[in-house]
C-alpha cells in the first residue's frame, strides 16, 4: 500500500485558442450592455424545433437542446421525466441532428448531454455530426476538465466550443484553470444539486459569479434554479448572463407549443432588457 | 497473516487519474469533483495511519466476525470431481462482504467530520450493512433503492428501517440498482458538505473503484493465506467470484493476483457488461457497460436483485482486458440449480449472487477435475428465500 500524496495530473490540452464564434458572439452582446439570455429545452419532446426557433425569435441569446441520456444524474425530476419520454418516443442523437439541419434558427445552439452518448459513437464523429446539425458548442456535466480529452480535441477540430462547468465550492485554483480552458462561455452552477426549479436562489450563486468574473473576461452565464424573470434578473446581477431549463421544459411537458414558449421567453427578455 | 503486497504488477493503484488502463477515472459533475479529491486524501491519510487500520481491525474482528473461516466441502467435492472451498463471507455481521467495506467507509466518514451517509442498494445487502454502521456510529442514513428490488427484497427494507435508515424508492429508469445509483448521486451533488457517499461497490468515480477494493482485501488475504495454511503452502489453482459491480471479487482477486491461481468473475447472462465487451462511461466511470446502440444504458435482467447492474468495477475491466482474469456468464436456471445443490449437500443457503459463482463451477466441473477451487461465498441465502419459494412453488426439489 502506497501511501504516496495523490497527484494532481492536468490533461495536456491544445494550446488557449482565441475566441470560438459563440464566444465572440457573446462578447460583442455582452459588451453591447445586453444581458444573455440562454433557453434550454429536451431535444425530441413535444414540437421542440419549432419551440427552439420560437424561442429565438423572443429574444434567446443561444438555445440549449438536451440529448437525452437514459441516465441523466445531474438532472431533476422534471428534465428526467422529459428525457424518459423523448427516449421512449424514439428520440436518439441521430433523430437530434437530423431534426436540426436546416433549421436555422438565426442562433447559436449548445448541446448538452452525458458523455457516453459521444464516447460510444466515437468523438470525432459526433463531434462531426454535432457540427453539420449546426451546433456550435457542448456542455458535458459528467466531464470535469480533468477527462476532457479526447473529447475536446475532437471538439475543436470540428468547430464546437466545450463549454465547462463551475460549482460553488469549486475552489480557487481549479476555478482558474476552468475560466482558463471553458470555451463559449462558462457555465456557473448557482447551488449545490441537480436542474430544478428553486423558491428562491441564496447567495451561492451570486459569491461564484463574483468570483469568476475576478479571474476571466470570457462571458459568465449562471443557470439551475432559475425559473422566473426575477430570479434572471438576480442572477445577471454579477453575471453576464441566465441559463433557464427546466421552467422551460415543464412547460413543455404540460403542453406549451411555440407561442406559450414565446411569451415566456419574452418575459425573461424584458425583464433582463429593463434591468 | 502476510501483509498485502503494495507493489502487485496486478492488482496496484490505479494512476493518479484513477485510471485501471483504458478504464475508471472520474466522470462527474464538477460539484462533487473537490468531495473525490478530498475524499482520496482523506482515504490514503487514514490508510497509511497505524491507528485508523487498528481500530477498523478492531472493529471487523470485534464486531463483524472476522476472520471468516474458510469451509471444505466434503460432499459437493466428491459430487463435482474437484475440491471445493468456501470463503465464509456469509457469516459475517449482516450477513455478507459487504460489511468490511462500510466499516472503513463509515470511521473514514467520522474522520472525514460528517454525520450522514448516503447508500445505494440492489438486493438490500449494502444498504443494511451501511445502516448498521450508520447505527453503530450514530449517523443519519438514507438508502436509495430501486422501487422493483424494494418489492424483491422486501425483508431488508424492514431491516434497513428497523436500524434507523430512511429508504428512498428510485423511481425513474428502470427502477433498478442504476436508478439507485443515480439517485444517489443527486443526494449527494446537494449535500456533499455534510454527507458523504458510502458507495457500496468497486465502482463509480475514483477512488472509490480502488478505496472499495482495498477494504475488501482483507477477505482475499484471509482466503489466501487459510488455503495455504490448508494446502501445504500452495495456492488454490482456481479463484471464483460473482460479478455484478464486482467488490466480491475484487476482493478475493486482490488476495490472488499475484500467485499463479487462476481468477474467475461470474456474471449474470442478463447483466454481463464485459461478456458484452463494449466500453462506456456512467455513474462516474469508464468500464463495460451494457447499452443500445446510441450509448443507452439499457437494463440488466437477473434473478438477483444485487447483480442486476448493467457496468462493472473498471479494474475488472482492465483484469479482463489484460487477461488476468476470466469472466463468465451464467443463466437464473443454473443459478437457481446451484442454490439448491449447495443447500442440499453442504447445508448452507447461499446467496442468489454467490450462487452464480457455484453455478459456472458446477457447469465447469469436467474441465475442472481434480483442482482446487475457493468460492468466495459473499452472503447467506435468508435474503432470497422467498423468492426462491415463489419460484419453486413452495415444493423443493
Amino acid at each position: 500500500m502506497s501511501t504516496t500524496e495523490p497527484v494532481t495530473t492536468a490533461t495536456p490540452l491544445p494550446p488557449a485558442p482565441t475566441p470560438g464564434p459563440m464566444e465572440a458572439r457573446f462578447r460583442t452582446i455582452r459588451d453591447g450592455g445586453r444581458k444573455l439570455l440562454v433557453p434550454y429545452l429536451t431535444g425530441g419532446l413535444g414540437p421542440w424545433t419549432e419551440i427552439v426557433r420560437a424561442m429565438a425569435d423572443a429574444g434567446a441569446d443561444a438555445i440549449e437542446v438536451g440529448i437525452p441520456f437514459s441516465d441523466p444524474a445531474m438532472d431533476g425530476p422534471v428534465i428526467q421525466e422529459a428525457s424518459e419520454l423523448a427516449l421512449r418516443q424514439g428520440t436518439t442523437p441521430g433523430s437530434v441532428f437530423a431534426a436540426l439541419r436546416g433549421l436555422d434558427a438565426g442562433v447559436p445552439l449548445v448541446a448538452m448531454t452525458y458523455y457516453n452518448l459521444a464516447f460510444h459513437m466515437g468523438d470525432e464523429r459526433f463531434a462531426g455530426e454535432m457540427a453539420e446539425a449546426g451546433f456550435s458548442g457542448m456542455v458535458l456535466p459528467d466531464v470535469p476538465m480533468e477527462e476532457q480529452e479526447p473529447w475536446r480535441s475532437a471538439a475543436e477540430a470540428a468547430g464546437i466550443e466545450t463549454v465547462l462547468l463551475a460549482g460553488p465550492i469549486t475552489p480557487d485554483d481549479r476555478l482558474a484553470r476552468i475560466c482558463e480552458q471553458s470555451r463559449g462561455y462558462i457555465y456557473g452552477v448557482n447551488l449545490m444539486g441537480i436542474t430544478g426549479v428553486r423558491a428562491s436562489l441564496g447567495e451561492q450563486g451570486a459569491v461564484l459569479a463574483r468570483r469568476m468574473k475576478a479571474l476571466t473576461d470570457k462571458p459568465v452565464l449562471m443557470g439551475f434554479g432559475v425559473a422566473t424573470p426575477e430570479q434572471a434578473v438576480e442572477v445577471t446581477q454579477e453575471a453576464d448572463g441566465a441559463i433557464v431549463g427546466t421552467a422551460i421544459v415543464k412547460r413543455i411537458l404540460d403542453g406549451g407549443g411555440p407561442d406559450e414558449l414565446h411569451a415566456y421567453v419574452s418575459s425573461l427578455r424584458q425583464a433582463l432588457d429593463a434591468s | 497473516m502476510s501483509d498485502p503486497d503494495p507493489t502487485s504488477s496486478f492488482m496496484g493503484e490505479p494512476d493518479a487519474a484513477g485510471r485501471f488502463g483504458s478504464f475508471g477515472g472520474r466522470f462527474i459533475p464538477e460539484t462533487l469533483m473537490p468531495a473525490c479529491i478530498e475524499l482520496d486524501a482523506a482515504f490514503r491519510d487514514a490508510w497509511a495511519d497505524p491507528e485508523f487500520r487498528a481500530e477498523l481491525d478492531g472493529l471487523l474482528h470485534d464486531y463483524a466476525g472476522r476472520p471468516s473461516p474458510l469451509t471444505e466441502c466434503g460432499r459437493l467435492s466428491e459430487q463435482l470431481g474437484l475440491r471445493l472451498l468456501l470463503k465464509r463471507e456469509d457469516l459475517n455481521h449482516t450477513g455478507s462482504h459487504k460489511i468490511n467495506n462500510v466499516l472503513g467507509q463509515a470511521l473514514l466518514t467520522k474522520r472525514m467530520g460528517k454525520e450522514r451517509l448516503i447508500a445505494e442498494t440492489g438486493a438490500g445487502q449494502h444498504g443494511v450493512a451501511t445502516a448498521t454502521a450508520a447505527a453503530l456510529m450514530g449517523f443519519e442514513c438514507v438508502v436509495y433503492m430501486g422501487e422493483v428490488d424494494m418489492e424483491r427484497q422486501a425483508l431488508n427494507v424492514f431491516r434497513m428501517k428497523l436500524l434507523g435508515a430512511e429508504v428512498r424508492p428510485a423511481s425513474s429508469g428502470s427502477r433498478t440498482l442504476k436508478d439507485a445509483v443515480n439517485e444517489a448521486m443527486r443526494d449527494w451533488v446537494a449535500t456533499v458538505e455534510s454527507s458523504h457517499y458510502c458507495l457500496g461497490s468497486v465502482m463509480g468515480p475514483h477512488p472509490y473503484p480502488w478505496m472499495v477494493r482495498e477494504l475488501h482485501r482483507v477477505l482475499g488475504d484471509e482466503a489466501r493465506e487459510q488455503c495455504r495454511a490448508l494446502l501445504g503452502g500452495a495456492d488454490p489453482d482456481v479463484a471464483v467470484a460473482c460479478v455484478g459491480g464486482g467488490s466480491n471479487a475484487a476482493g478475493l482477486f486482490a488476495g490472488f493476483a499475484d500467485t499463479d491461481t487462476r481468477l474467475v468473475g461470474v456474471e449474470p447472462s442478463g447483466g454481463a457488461a464485459i461478456g458484452g465487451g463494449v466500453p462506456g462511461v456512467v455513474h462516474g466511470m469508464a468500464s463495460y457497460l451494457k447499452q443500445d446502440e446510441w450509448g443507452q444504458v439499457e437494463e440488466a435482467q437477473s434473478i438477483s436483485a444485487g447483480l442486476d447492474y448493467p457496468g462493472v468495477g473498471p479494474e475488472h475491466a482492465h483484469l479482463s482486458e489484460i487477461g488476468r482474469a476470466e469472466y463468465f456468464a451464467v443463466d437464473d436456471d443454473e443459478v437457481v440449480n446451484a442454490f439448491q445443490v449447495l443447500t442440499r449437500t453442504e447445508g448452507i443457503i447461499p446467496a442468489l449472487e454467490p450462487a452464480h459463482a457455484l453455478a459456472w463451477v458446477i457447469r465447469e466441473a469436467p474441465s475442472l477435475a481434480g483442482q482446487t477451487v475457493v468460492l468466495n461465498l459473499s452472503g447467506r441465502g435468508d435474503k432470497d428465500v422467498a423468492q426462491i419459494m415463489d419460484l419453486l412453488k413452495g415444493e423443493a426439489k
